[in-house]
């Protein structure tokens, strides 16, 4: 019987601590966190790819609308602002800087669309097939931004709740210290709807 | 002995198949509002001939048997207000076009009424098959022939193209493509778990009730860690290692060395049947499913 026992207690010294760890969420926590990254970096690549688009759609814009000179400096500047703004992971948690990159990512979505309606003028610049195969791309982004987007959000989501949780929030409180992480919102810029001045 | 019986017959059986019950249809009545996936070419909108859907069919079964990608077709009459590329993301996340892994699926949605179509493309293809592509194809090769109202045509050569630009990304791989680091990573927790429970009979000797004890809390803690914990899990699986804990120490309970060798043995057999178990994807009895494919909103839309 004292055999019986010695094994039972060894047993439950090994095992029941590693239960714990797992059933209160801590490995599930830094899962829930790592894929918050990995959506974070599949948001900042199509985003990288949106900015590399715009100096080529500059260059074919100004062979056709020369007068457009304005509209298409105000996309080169957001351009240039955007790229500047970078976040680190930590930043994810950090209000102040997700709003700052989001403002600076939705001034250049703006511009652009900006430009976008601009080019309605130019009948012979819509015909263009590179400037058919650009606008292509550059729709193709933007729906994976959004796409990327979603996903992001999604995940920041289920993060979020996971840390409110019990028993997860009391893990996170004693050992982890993991902090919310925030939303990527809707380009307050892009929401107004640009002026159309004929 | 006479009153394990009966406490066994009381919560194993209540326990276990509703829970299995459950999980199965939560698997599968996930997302009603995409259409269901029954072969490659999906005309809900009936723009398309038997002819040309039989002939579509043909040419699509070849591509995924020579290179495994899928490519499906499907026509709708009305998107209902939304979006064609949100609709569009939705089917192709529910129909989980492409195989696991290669992510080498593509969908070609129509909307009728609303005039719109677009190309879907999952991330293996997105390379070959890129947004310029799927436009052009669209712009050059479907809108014309929508225009003159030949939906045949438009569908077919649109399909082609798809096909033409895709084809040799994944030559040689075969129809089948099986999850198989999943496999791995169960089989490894299937030895781990079996080799311990059934050392249970090693350990404690031939105490039945003990090593049924033993079993019902070794088996769902070692789970909890191999696969995160979940209540109904935990508690399902209770009741299942008390008997395999049972049995062991029943079967096993020797300290000569010849339960070793059927230790060993059985190990390998059980795991084998395991593996066996999880394994057949989508594509049993000759139906069609999507084979776990990745997408991330790649492709390009259009209308006529």
């Amino acid at each position: 019987m004292l055999r019986f026992t010695q094994s039972t207690f060894i047993l439950l010294t090994f095992f029941l601590p590693l239960f714990f760890l797992s059933g209160c969420g801590y490995n599930s926590l830094q899962v829930k966190e790592e894929s918050v990254f990995k959506a974070w970096a599949d948001v900042e690549a199509t985003l990288q790819r949106r900015g590399d688009l715009i100096p080529n759609l500059v260059e074919t814009v100004k062979g056709y609308a020369k007068h457009e000179a304005e509209t298409l400096e105000a996309v080169i500047n957001a351009r240039s602002k955007a790229t500047s703004v970078q976040l680190s992971t930590e930043d994810l948690s950090n209000p102040e800087a997700m709003s700052q990159f989001q403002a600076a990512q939705g001034g250049l979505s703006s511009a652009l669309g900006r430009l976008m309606l601009v080019v309605e003028r130019y009948p012979d610049l819509k015909a263009n097939q590179n400037f058919l195969d650009l606008q292509t791309q550059l729709e193709g982004t933007e729906n994976r931004i959004n796409v990327a987007r979603q996903r992001y959000n999604e995940v920041v989501e289920l993060f979020n709740a996971s840390i409110r949780k019990f028993p997860a929030s009391l893990t996170n409180s004693l050992i982890l210290h993991l902090d919310r992480k925030e939303y990527y919102k809707a380009d307050e810029a892009a929401k107004q709807v640009p002026k159309v001045t004929f | 002995m006479s009153n394990i019986s009966p406490l066994f017959k009381k919560f194993f059986i209540p326990g276990i198949v509703p829970f299995f019950l459950l999980l199965f249809f939560v698997h599968y009545t996930a997302g009603s509002d995409v259409p269901l996936l029954k072969q490659r070419v999906n005309d809900f909108a009936n723009i398309l001939s038997p002819a040309t859907e039989t002939q579509l069919e043909t040419i699509l079964t070849t591509l995924e048997k020579e290179e495994s990608t899928q490519i499906a077709v499907l026509t709708i009459n009305s998107l209902d207000g939304e979006n064609i590329e949100g609709f569009s993301l939705r089917v192709v996340e529910n129909w989980q076009l492409g195989q696991q892994n290669l992510d080498n699926g593509a969908l070609l949605l129509i909307a009728k009424n609303d005039r719109k179509m677009r190309i879907e493309v999952g991330y293996g293809l997105e390379g070959v098959l890129t947004d310029l592509t799927a436009g052009r194809i669209i712009r050059n090769v479907i809108t014309p022939n929508f225009k003159n109202g030949n939906f045949d045509q438009g569908v077919i050569d649109g399909v082609s193209a798809m096909i033409a630009a895709v084809r040799g990304e994944y030559a040689g791989q075969g129809a089948k493509q099986g999850g198989n680091t999943k496999h791995d990573e169960i089989t490894g927790y299937l030895i781990f778990t079996l080799f311990f429970l059934f050392n249970i009979g090693k350990i404690f000797g031939r105490n039945k009730v003990l090593g049924g004890t033993v079993g019902s809390v070794a088996l769902p803690v070692l789970t909890s860690l191999f696969t995160g914990f979940s209540l109904p899990l935990f508690l399902g699986l209770i009741p299942a290692g008390f008997l395999v804990g049972y049995l062991a120490s029943m079967l096993l309970g020797k300290t000569s060395s010849g339960p070793i060798k059927r230790i060993r043995r059985s190990n390998r057999s059980n795991s084998d049947i395991f593996r066996g178990g999880f394994g057949g994807g989508g594509f049993g009895g000759g139906g069609f499913g999507g084979g776990g494919g990745g997408f991330g909103g790649g492709g390009s839309s259009g209308g006529w």
